[in-house]
């Protein structure tokens, strides 16, 4: 990799404290770390015409002018079929690496952005503020169960969201030059004090500086990619995140953020672009990770606050909804469609009703991903989804 | 609601009670001292303002800065909070609603804009850090509550009581129609009551979590309904045809129960006063409040009929505000941080949204808290993102021209402009403009540092514009 590009890459840092103390350098990623890759898709992604209902009537009476034709969609099953804009994924679906997750929502729907997101982000009821992520909670929770080495957290894009806490040491990569200024962050890192305030700061310092370091180790032997990504900005977070995990460094999560979704007009044309986007650039981070033979140990999930109501509205748009599919792409899982698909009869004021809590999901992710105990109490002890091979 | 004369009956009342606690010092503050009480209780000290507080005794110095808080903003509004008229969405077109979401953006942005100004020329900072502090008590926000003239209408009310009367507070709050909006009370009606209000009230805003039952939060929340927003101005209405008449058990009390009655209640909990004491302290004080002290000082609140002034005159009088443990050991908020560093330097400010914008970055956006719990703070605002973002804002902003200054407060903000500004790298211009015996090291450190610097050595000799800007990138600079 070329100093240039790998300037470019180092973008910036910062990490959420971390509160157990100082990754010793040898342990760091000693062993290939296993990374959950989390695409937030934000604004709330239209979930029907994602993984359209093609053999539902009623599909084509709720949405005139949006519906996704028959013939254009690119079939699952007899039933549902994905959008043509995602076309690169087919390839990872017939080769069981997709599973798409349908119907995830959670009880008594909240349609704001911000609330709705909280809630995913936090793993909280719909009536109930919590503070932390859910990756922050579930690691607290099982105490001492996550590795040293896998404490590592990195935001390419977006808020913290799910690793929001101190559980993991989150380093954000997104302006350049940060990580650079992390690493050769001037300073006294073995002072003791009994002030807690300045103990905290004087820890994050620590902390921060020594994950930009292994970080800038690690990527500056890191292998070239060899595909190529789209010029975009989820383009670029997925190629810095497969250049992460093909450099081993050991993070347990990488967040990155696709934004737009949030279609309330004209979704005739942005839609499909979005899609697009997001398929072509996953399909990209499969192939530059089964280049250089890291797909095994990598689990990419999307996520949004919310689906679109079932309706279109009068400006060729979709409006805040509830529940909708996600994807889960990997060399490891048990590919194919879980859960089922929401009825379009038997709706809740317009909304489908979610067959599937999506903390399924995370409990799923948390016991047979993360290797954190089963039936955690902060995830609200759901039945995981069965979903790894 | 609100009677003037009981009021400053009361206060004297409290300030006898508080002046009668006062540990006998009449000694002189140190220059430490000063500094301590004015960053405390405001965003910064200056030389000047730590001169003229030095040669006071601890009570005399709080009692001046207590006595000139005011209850209005000094700065003027955007002219848009008179003559509003709320938008009647279900009147509106696809096109007419995108046109209200991005004037209630932009309009947004100028009313944080509007609050940094006033927190950064206000004459009396105290004022602004009540209101804040209120701000983060009882939160609401542009995200939730839309209408920019709301949250102003709110932020006005927190400010008139923000050194008042904590009773008369809760009252107003609770027919508040931006707090009515953002936690549902505006539609709550008899037969479907909404409990987010009545549940804040108690875990939030009075009693806190493990002081009531469920049931007491049902059935408050049945009191409280028919409080709404009048539709054609954005006033408090009440509606009595929605409002539940019927017999009310809350906390032990049965009756026939107003929201206001619920209010009374709880106003008359002992738990209430305690509630508030600590909060409090964790602004002003430690992370750890004292648990003989928050009864002493609770103690002095209810006496007082929940005046908060003479409460604020006995808590900076405690002997832990002045401990010297205690100096230091708070982290400063984003506001702390952008408003205390301006006003300290003096620095120019091109447009105050860059300001709001860059607290906003560092994880402070005004008007828009996080969640009804608000900032969490304390060691929350350090994360290593915020700690990076501090360093080279503080870096950036202070030095060189005063126009290279503006230009790197809006760079830092996110905003584009054209060429690049200057790096600035002297502060010997600010020094020199300093008092003689205050370019000494040692007093330069005293006057940006609570505690020693961790990394920066402090010689026996003048300092020099870097070692300024080094002070101001140490990890110290983040105390309070």
């Amino acid at each position: 990799m070329t100093d240039l590009n790998r300037r470019r890459l180092l973008a910036a840092t910062a990490a959420l404290p971390l509160g157990l103390g100082l990754m010793p350098r040898k342990v760091l990623g000693s062993v290939p770390q296993k990374t959950l890759v989390l695409v937030e898709l934000s604004g709330g992604n239209d979930g029907l015409n994602t993984v359209v209902p093609y053999g539902d009537a009623a599909y084509y009476r709720a949405r005139p002018k949006l519906a996704i034709k028959r013939d254009a969609v690119l079939p699952l099953d007899e039933r549902l079929g994905l959008h043509p804009a995602l076309e690169p994924l087919m390839e990872p679906w017939r080769g069981r690496e997709l599973a798409v997750v349908l119907g995830l929502g959670y009880p008594a729907p909240n349609r704001s952005h911000f609330r709705s997101i909280e809630i995913w982000n936090t793993a909280s009821q719909s009536n109930e503020v919590r503070q932390h992520g859910w990756l922050h909670q579930a690691v607290s929770e099982a105490g001492g169960l996550l590795p040293p080495q896998g404490r590592l957290g990195i935001v390419l894009g977006g808020a913290p969201g799910p690793l929001a806490g101190d559980a993991l040491t989150a380093v954000i990569m997104k302006d350049s030059k940060q990580l650079a200024r992390a690493a050769a962050m001037a300073g006294n890192g073995t002072l003791q004090t009994a002030n807690p305030a300045l103990d905290h700061i004087l820890s994050v310092r620590r902390q921060t500086q020594e994950a930009a370091r292994q970080i800038e180790a690690r990527l500056a032997s890191a292998p070239a990619l060899g595909a190529s990504f789209p010029k975009t900005p989820l383009g670029r977070q997925l190629k810095q995140a497969a250049a992460l995990i093909a450099g081993g460094v050991p993070a347990s999560v990488i967040k990155v953020q696709h934004a737009g979704y949030d279609t309330h007009a004209g979704q005739a044309g942005r839609h499909p672009r979005l899609l697009g986007e997001l398929a072509s650039s996953l399909a990209a981070f499969r192939r530059a990770l089964r280049e250089t033979g890291a797909w095994d140990r990598c689990l990419v999930m999307t996520y949004a606050e919310f689906g679109r109501r079932v309706g279109e509205n009068a400006s060729a748009g979709t409006d805040h909804g509830t529940a909708a599919p996600h994807f889960l792409l990997g060399g490891r899982l048990r590919g194919g469609l879980h859960g089922h698909q929401p009825s379009l009869i038997d709706l809740d004021g317009g909304d489908l009703r979610h067959s599937l809590d999506f903390r399924q999901v995370y409990a799923a992710i948390a016991a047979g991903w993360l290797g954190l105990p089963a039936g955690l109490e902060s995830l609200g002890r759901p039945d995981p989804l069965d979903l790894f091979a | 609601m609100n009677s003037g004369a009981k009021h400053d009956s009361k206060f004297l009342a409290a300030l006898l009670l508080a002046v009668f606690w006062l540990p006998s010092t009449a000694a002189a503050l140190s220059e430490a001292e000063a500094r301590h009480l004015l960053v405390r209780s405001g965003f910064s000290a200056d030389v000047a303002e730590i001169e003229t507080l030095a040669p006071l005794n601890r009570k005399t110095a709080i009692e001046k800065i207590l006595r000139t808080a005011g209850t209005e903003a000094v700065t003027d509004p955007p002219a848009w909070v008179e003559g509003w008229v709320p938008p009647r969405m279900k009147a509106l077109s696809a096109e007419e609603r995108r046109a209200l979401r991005n004037q209630n953006k932009e309009r947004g942005l100028t009313l944080k804009a509007w609050w940094m100004e006033e927190m950064t020329n206000t004459p009396t900072p105290l004022t602004e850090v009540m209101t804040l502090f209120w701000h983060n008590h009882f939160t609401s926000s542009l995200r939730k509550v839309k209408a920019p003239v709301l949250l102003y209408r709110q932020n006005r009310l927190l400010r008139r009581h923000a050194l008042g009367n904590f009773g008369d507070l809760l009252h107003a709050i609770a027919r508040d129609p931006a707090m009515l909006v953002y936690l549902d009370g505006a539609r709550s009606r008899k037969g479907a009551a909404n409990e987010n209000f009545p549940r804040e009230l108690f875990e939030l805003f009075t009693l806190g979590e493990g002081h009531y039952r469920e049931a007491d939060v049902k059935e408050a929340a049945r009191a409280f309904t028919g409080r709404s927003v009048e539709r054609k101005t954005g006033a408090f209405a009440f509606r009595r045809q929605w409002h539940d008449a019927g017999e009310k058990t809350v906390l032990g009390h049965r009756g026939r129960l107003e929201g206001d009655d619920v209010i009374r209640i709880l106003l008359d909990h002992p738990r209430t006063a305690s509630f508030i004491v600590e909060k409090l302290w964790r602004g002003f004080i430690s992370e750890t409040p004292d648990e003989d002290e928050v009864a002493r000082l609770a103690q002095v609140f209810r006496e007082t009929g929940y005046e908060i002034r003479p409460l604020l005159a006995a808590l900076l009088a405690s002997d832990a505000f002045w401990a010297p443990e205690n100096r230091g050991r708070l982290i400063k908020s984003p506001i702390d941080f952008v408003v205390g560093t301006v006003r300290l330097f003096d620095l120019p400010v091109d447009r105050y949204e860059d300001l709001a914008r860059l607290s906003r970055r560092l994880g402070q956006d005004l008007f828009d808290p996080p969640n009804v719990k608000g900032w969490p703070g304390g060691t929350d605002w350090i994360t290593a993102a915020s700690l990076l973002d501090r360093q080279a804002l503080a870096e950036r902003i202070t030095g060189g021209s005063r126009q290279a200054e503006a230009q790197a407060i809006a760079i830092q903000a996110g905003r584009k402009l054209k060429g690049s500004a200057r790096r600035a790298v002297r502060f010997d211009a600010w020094l020199a403009e300093l008092p003689d015996r205050w370019q000494q090291a040692e007093a330069v450190s005293l006057l940006l540092l609570a505690v020693p610097a961790v990394d920066v050595e402090i010689l026996d000799r003048r300092a020099s514009g870097a070692q300024v800007r080094q002070l101001l990138g140490d990890p110290a600079y983040q105390l309070k």
